[in-house]
C-alpha cells in the first residue's frame, strides 16, 4: 500500500508518527496492564494525529470492558459488553464475515452498500449515537466502527478483510 | 448476517504445498503463497495451512513461510501441525498467523487450551479433532489418525469448549477422502451442544454436500482440500449455488 510501517512501543516514536495504528489480538486485562506499565495508555489518549484502533485496540479505547472487568482508556465513553446469545445458533465468539452498514466517515469513503468485513470477537461496543460510524448486526445491532476527533476504531479487521479492508486502510492513510 | 465460511486447506511440507493442484493460471502450483492468493481472489473466506513436516528444520521453514503469508494474503489464515506448547503458539502468532489449531497436544495435555486462551484469547485457539465412528461410538484419534484414544468425540469437544477453545475443527475419518458428504449427524450434535463455531471437515465431493452440512449439520464453516485443489468445485460457483439455496455467504 506504499506505507512504511514501524512497530514500536516508544512514546517518542508514537508522537512523531504521521498516523498511528493500534491493532490487536489479545485479552483486555493483560493488554491494558502492559500499556499502563509503560505509560502508553496516556500517550495514546494524548495523540493528535489520526489514530486507528482495531479489534481489541478499539475496545481498549472505550471506557470499560466486561472482559475480566477491565478499566480502559476512556477515549470513547462506551462500556464494552460480552455477547449474550439469545438462541443457540448465535455462537460466541462471532467469527467470520459480516456486513457493515450505515457507514458514515471519511474512512468509509466510496462505501454505498453493505460490505462484508472480517470479525472475530466475543465482546462488543454497543451502539452509541455520539460515536458510532458503522453498525453490524450480530445478536443485536452494535458498533462496527467508532470515531471521535482524531480517533477512529473498527471492531472488524480491515487488514484481514480483503479488498474492502484495503479500501478502508487507504482512506485512513489519506486522512 | 454472519456468513457461512468456505475454507480451503493446504498441506505444507518443507515450505511447499503437498497435494497436486491443477490451477491453470498458476506458475507454481506448489507455491503456498500463490495458491493462497488464488483462493483469496476466488472468494475463499479463510485459509488453513497445515504443516505436515516433522523435523525441526521443517518447523523453521514453516515459520518463515507464515511470515510471508501474513505479508501477502489479506484474508484470515489458521496454521496447524506440530503445535505442542505455548511457545509454538507464540512463535506462529508472532510470525503473523491469525489462529493456531491444536490437535494431539491438546488431547495429551488439555490445559494447553486454557493457556492459549488466557495468553492470546479464545479467538486464536482452534481445537482440531480427528474422530472415527465405530460400533462403540465416536472416538478421537491422535497423530493424524494413527492412534486411537479413549476420548469420546462429543465429551472432548465440550471440554475443549469449556476450557476456552474459540472454534472446533472436526474431521470425520469415516468420511475423509470418500467424497460422499460431511458427517452431518455428528456435526449437528456437536454444533448444538457447543457454544462456539464448528468447522466441518472430511467428505466434500460436490456442491450439495456444502449445502447439506450448513443446513442439516448446523456447521458454521466447511473445509475441504482436493475438491478445491483440483478445480472440481470452483469457489465462485459454489458460493453462487449456496446463495441460491438460501444460505448466507460472502459474494
Amino acid at each position: 500500500m506504499g506505507i512504511e510501517p514501524i512497530l514500536t512501543d516508544s512514546a517518542e516514536e508514537l508522537r512523531k508518527a504521521d498516523k498511528v495504528i493500534f491493532p490487536g489480538q489479545g485479552e483486555a486485562n493483560t493488554t491494558m496492564k502492559y500499556l499502563r506499565e509503560r505509560g502508553l495508555d496516556a500517550v495514546i489518549s494524548s495523540l493528535t494525529q489520526p489514530v486507528l484502533g482495531i479489534c481489541i485496540g478499539m475496545q481498549l479505547m472505550c471506557r470499560h470492558s466486561e472482559e475480566y472487568d477491565t478499566d480502559c482508556m476512556g477515549i470513547f465513553d462506551i462500556d464494552v459488553k460480552r455477547f449474550v446469545p439469545t438462541q443457540h445458533a448465535e455462537k460466541v465468539p462471532q467469527m467470520g464475515w459480516n456486513t457493515i452498514e450505515d457507514c458514515k466517515s471519511p474512512i468509509f469513503k466510496g462505501f454505498e452498500k453493505p460490505e462484508f468485513v472480517y470479525f472475530i470477537h466475543s465482546f462488543y461496543a454497543p451502539y452509541s449515537p455520539s460515536f458510532t460510524i458503522a453498525t453490524t448486526n450480530y445478536i443485536q445491532p452494535y458498533s462496527a466502527a467508532l470515531h471521535k476527533d482524531n480517533f477512529y476504531a473498527t471492531q472488524f479487521h480491515p487488514e484481514k478483510s480483503g479488498s474492502v479492508g484495503e479500501r478502508i486502510l487507504k482512506n485512513f492513510f489519506e486522512l | 448476517m454472519l456468513a457461512k465460511r468456505i475454507i480451503p486447506c493446504l498441506d505444507i511440507k518443507d515450505g511447499q504445498t503437498v497435494k497436486g493442484t491443477n490451477f491453470v493460471n498458476l506458475r507454481h502450483a506448489g507455491d503456498p503463497i500463490e495458491l493462497g492468493k488464488a483462493y483469496s481472489e476466488q472468494g475463499a473466506d479463510e485459509l488453513v495451512y497445515l504443516d505436515i513436516t516433522a523435523s525441526h528444520e521443517g518447523r523453521k521453514t514453516f515459520t518463515e513461510l507464515v511470515g510471508k503469508i501474513a505479508q501477502e494474503i489479506n484474508i484470515p489464515f489458521t496454521v496447524g501441525g506440530g503445535i505442542n506448547e505455548l511457545k509454538d503458539v507464540e512463535r506462529l502468532l508472532n510470525a503473523g498467523a491469525d489462529k493456531v489449531s491444536v490437535n494431539s497436544a491438546a488431547i495429551r495435555r488439555p490445559e494447553l487450551i486454557d493457556e492459549i486462551a488466557r495468553h492470546f484469547g479464545s479467538q486464536v485457539c482452534v481445537v482440531a479433532i480427528d474422530a472415527k465412528q465405530t460400533e462403540k461410538g465416536w472416538y478421537c484419534y491422535l497423530n493424524g489418525g494413527r492412534l486411537e484414544t479413549e476420548r469420546n468425540l462429543f465429551e472432548w469437544a465440550k471440554e475443549a469448549n469449556e476450557r476456552g477453545a474459540g472454534e472446533i475443527l472436526f474431521t470425520s475419518m469415516n468420511h475423509d477422502g470418500v467424497k460422499n458428504g460431511f458427517a452431518d449427524n455428528a456435526l449437528r450434535r456437536l454444533s448444538d451442544n457447543l457454544t462456539i463455531p464448528v468447522i466441518a471437515s472430511g467428505g466434500a465431493g460436490k456442491k450439495e454436500h456444502f449445502r447439506d452440512t450448513f443446513i442439516n449439520g448446523h456447521s458454521d464453516a466447511a473445509l475441504a482440500a482436493s475438491v478445491f485443489h483440483f478445480g472440481e468445485i470452483p469457489i465462485p460457483e459454489l458460493k453462487k449455488y449456496l446463495r441460491e439455496e438460501g444460505i448466507s455467504v460472502r459474494l
